[in-house]
């Protein structure tokens, strides 16, 4: 703050405040009559002139000593930084550092041990459920068990693999899958009749000639993701397609449009917000959820 | 004595505050019908029927503008209008201006209605209208003032009374808070961007914002008080000079109070310690107008027993009281820490939205119509009764609800464990608070209810088929 802003908040300060002791002074004298009227009438509005009461003029006073003691105080008086030495960041960076203090050691304790083994480990568990329901819930849900989109923790199906390590560094680098639009490539037929083949795959009663005239063109685009017999590719974050588990539904119209639009699927990587120690507790629980 | 234009006074213009009046009690309506369709939708979700237009990011602003700007505005246009030819003894400057000013008005709340379902916003709060509309408001605005200032010019009476100091103070600051805050660089005629930038721009929404409310709501509503108080209670106003020094006071102190909304934000320190010293210095002057009115009624308490339309006038009172200690208390840095983004503040808003500003509208309006219309008092006496009971009931179970809700989410966002993990996750609160939502919804239609019964009330007695007076009371200028 230059010394021509801080002067100016002076300035401003000190007439409004002392301007109302003045104004609340000026005018606390007691008129002999209490019941005299001014002599104003307006559309037959009179006035009495009683004196200002005296409990309301000991609260206003008792407002303006509180606020100019906490201007003493705290910073408020243009650039004056208030005896106390307070300021906003000052009470944050302390209540970080006194959080740090309490908390890592309570985390740490699970440092040096595999996640597989702090899995088994129900306190560990139950505090990694509790970051889990303040930073993971939002879009796997309370029961980490998904919504469209977002993939169900508790089943045995893993996009990018269940196991610890990778659990683990699935949350500190984060996904991003990507299926990419086939549409134009494809063509609307091409779209229905890859839809059917690849729901075929899982669903043997979906086998006609419409999926078989599909299989070639899946041939052609799919299985370099996605594999011959539909297993996917856990390194790409392609889904098994031969399975029941469907990330975005597993009925036609929803696969033709994940064929025709493609999807984008986005983990955020927790690696730069969430302590180390913390995100093992996580893996721990996601990892201890389908077992 | 049964002519047509009974009502039609020799010396004031009436058309235009009939025409506010009507306003005041349609959009009343429809602002009301507007915050039980969000207040529900907050409860059930599905009530939003998936479509953009309906959806509560979009309906919530058509609620707010609507309350404030529709009902609110044409209240204190109306009352305004009535007051300063009554009390100047004038009539205003000019008819055309004043129709002019009516109808531009109208105009603005129909295109509020139009642009905020379809997403249009400047996205500042209480102040979301595009451009083109800000322009017009400008126009309105001013052309308002002449209207007000000029009346009071050609007065008759050698002193200005209360009520027009703050009907005078809330037309300049609003013109002034209201062009500053609105200042934009246009990019299309539906979309401009704010000249402000960051914090800057935040702390020019909120200097608007709580200035919106200190003298839109407080003190033209303050200028309502102080004429249909002492009318209706047919009291001397009880102290001259307490209504000098709370006036005073308190345009001098609410313009310093915007930076409490701003705690523990990228506001620098100084400026969140002056907005909170300043809130509190604020609660005396706030409070000098509710002594003023409530002390006006000193020997004429009894008449509570039987009036109606003098009790909404003193329950606003008594709401503008809480409203104003609330305040003060919530501007506390400690405290706002834990009411913050709480539904504590939405309940606080509203104490003194529905308890002070509609009461003190509605009671003011009930004293309106009748000589308005030349018609000896409202049709049914009764059923302002049951409009006072709807209204301060509904009133009772919104705040409330709202200070359970507000409190509990406030502790369930701070409640950790041993650990130092969040003990409830975000969506834990919001389920917690659907039984607080409900009763909300219950005061909010019960609120409703009471203006329909106010809007059928008004239609019997305003209705060419209604029995006028036999003595208009249109009283010698």
């Amino acid at each position: 703050m230059t010394s021509f802003w801080s002067g100016y908040i002076i300035v401003l300060t000190t007439i409004t405040i002392i301007g109302a002791a003045l104004l609340l002074f000026g005018n606390r004298t007691r008129p002999s009559d209490s019941q005299a009227k001014t002599g104003h009438v307006y559309d037959g509005i009179e006035e009495y002139d009683n004196p200002l009461p005296a409990w309301w003029l000991y609260l206003f006073v008792a407002t303006i000593v509180f606020a100019i003691g906490y201007l003493v105080a705290y910073p408020g008086f243009g650039s004056f930084k208030g005896v106390l030495g307070w300021s906003g960041v000052g009470q944050w960076e302390g209540e970080v550092a006194d959080a740090r203090r309490r908390y890592e050691p309570v985390f740490a304790a699970w440092r040096d041990q595999p996640i597989a083994e702090i899995a088994a480990d129900t306190k560990a568990v139950r505090m990694g459920q509790r970051i889990f329901a303040n930073e993971c819930s939002q879009c796997h849900g309370a029961d980490a068990r998904g919504a469209q989109g977002f993939p169900n923790l508790t089943d045995q199906d893993w996009i990018w693999g269940g196991d610890a390590d990778t659990i683990h560094a699935t949350i500190v680098n984060g996904r991003v899958a990507a299926m990419p639009p086939w549409g134009d490539a494809l063509g609307e037929e091409g779209v229905r009749n890859v839809a059917r083949y690849v729901q075929s795959l899982s669903d043997p009663q979906a086998a006609n000639a419409q999926a078989a005239a599909g299989a070639a063109q899946y041939a052609m685009f799919c299985v370099a993701c996605h594999g011959p017999e539909g297993k996917g590719n856990p390194l790409l974050g392609a889904p098994n397609l031969s399975d029941t588990v469907w990330l975005y539904g597993g009925d036609l119209a929803t696969i033709e449009h994940t064929l025709r639009k493609g999807r984008n699927g986005q983990m955020p990587a927790f690696g730069q917000t969430l302590d180390a120690d913390k995100i093992r507790l996580v893996a721990a629980y996601v990892y201890s959820l389908s077992r | 004595m049964t002519h047509p234009a009974a009502a039609e006074h020799p010396v004031y213009n009436y058309k235009v505050v009939r025409q506010f009046t009507i306003m005041t009690v349609v959009w009343g309506i429809v602002g009301m019908l507007v915050g039980v369709v969000i207040a529900a939708q907050l409860a059930f979700p599905e009530l939003n029927f998936d479509s953009q237009w309906l959806h509560f990011g979009r309906l919530r602003p058509l609620h707010t503008n609507a309350v404030i700007f529709a009902f609110g505005g044409s209240a204190l246009f109306a009352t305004s209008f009535y007051v300063v030819q009554r009390t100047c003894q004038a009539r205003l400057v000019s008819d055309r201006l004043a129709s002019f000013v009516f109808w531009g008005w109208q105009l603005v709340i129909v295109l509020a209605a139009i642009t905020l379902p379809l997403g249009y916003t400047s996205s500042k709060e209480y102040a979301e209208l595009e451009w083109p509309i800000d322009v017009l408001i400008t126009v309105v605005w001013v052309a308002y003032a002449i209207v007000y200032f000029g009346t009071i010019a050609r007065r008759k009476t050698s002193h200005i009374y209360v009520a027009n100091w703050f009907f005078g103070a809330y037309i300049i600051t609003i013109a002034v808070l209201h062009v500053i805050n609105s200042l934009a660089i246009p990019v299309s005629l539906t979309k401009s961007y704010s000249i402000y930038a960051g914090t800057i721009d935040a702390m020019v929404q909120w200097w608007y914002g709580h200035n919106a409310v200190g003298f839109f709501l407080t003190a033209g509503f303050l200028g309502i008080m102080y004429y249909f108080v002492p009318k209706q209670a047919e009291r001397p106003i009880y102290s001259y000079r307490l209504s000098i020094v709370h006036f005073w006071a308190l345009i001098a102190i609410y313009m310093w109070a915007g930076p409490h909304h701003l705690h523990y934000t990228a506001l620098p320190d100084w400026a969140q310690s002056l907005g909170m010293v300043m809130s509190l210095i604020l609660l005396a002057p706030s409070w000098g107008g509710m002594i003023n009115g409530l002390m006006t009624l000193s020997g004429a308490w009894h008449k509570l027993r039987t009036d109606p339309t003098l009790r909404f006038l003193i329950v606003s009172l008594s709401f503008y009281a809480m409203s104003t200690f609330e305040g003060p208390m919530m501007s506390i840095k400690t405290v706002n820490a834990l009411s913050h983004y709480t539904d504590w503040t939405i309940g606080h808003v509203h104490s003194g939205a529905l308890g002070w500003v509609a009461m003190v509208t509605i009671g003011a309006i009930y004293h309106l119509i009748p000589p308005l219309w030349g018609r000896k008092e409202m049709h049914s006496v009764g059923l302002i009764n049951t409009h006072f009971w709807l209204a301060t009931i509904g009133t009772v179970l919104y705040i409330a609800s709202l200070w359970v809700n507000g409190i509990m989410q406030g502790l369930m966002w701070r409640a950790y464990n041993d650990d130092g993990t969040l003990t409830y996750s975000f969506a834990e609160s919001v389920a917690a608070s659907y039984p607080g939502y409900i009763v909300r919804l219950i005061g909010g239609a019960m609120f409703f209810l009471g203006m329909v019964v106010m809007a059928w009330n008004t239609w019997k007695t305003v209705s060419p088929g209604a029995a006028p007076a036999a003595e208009p009371r249109v009283q010698p200028a």
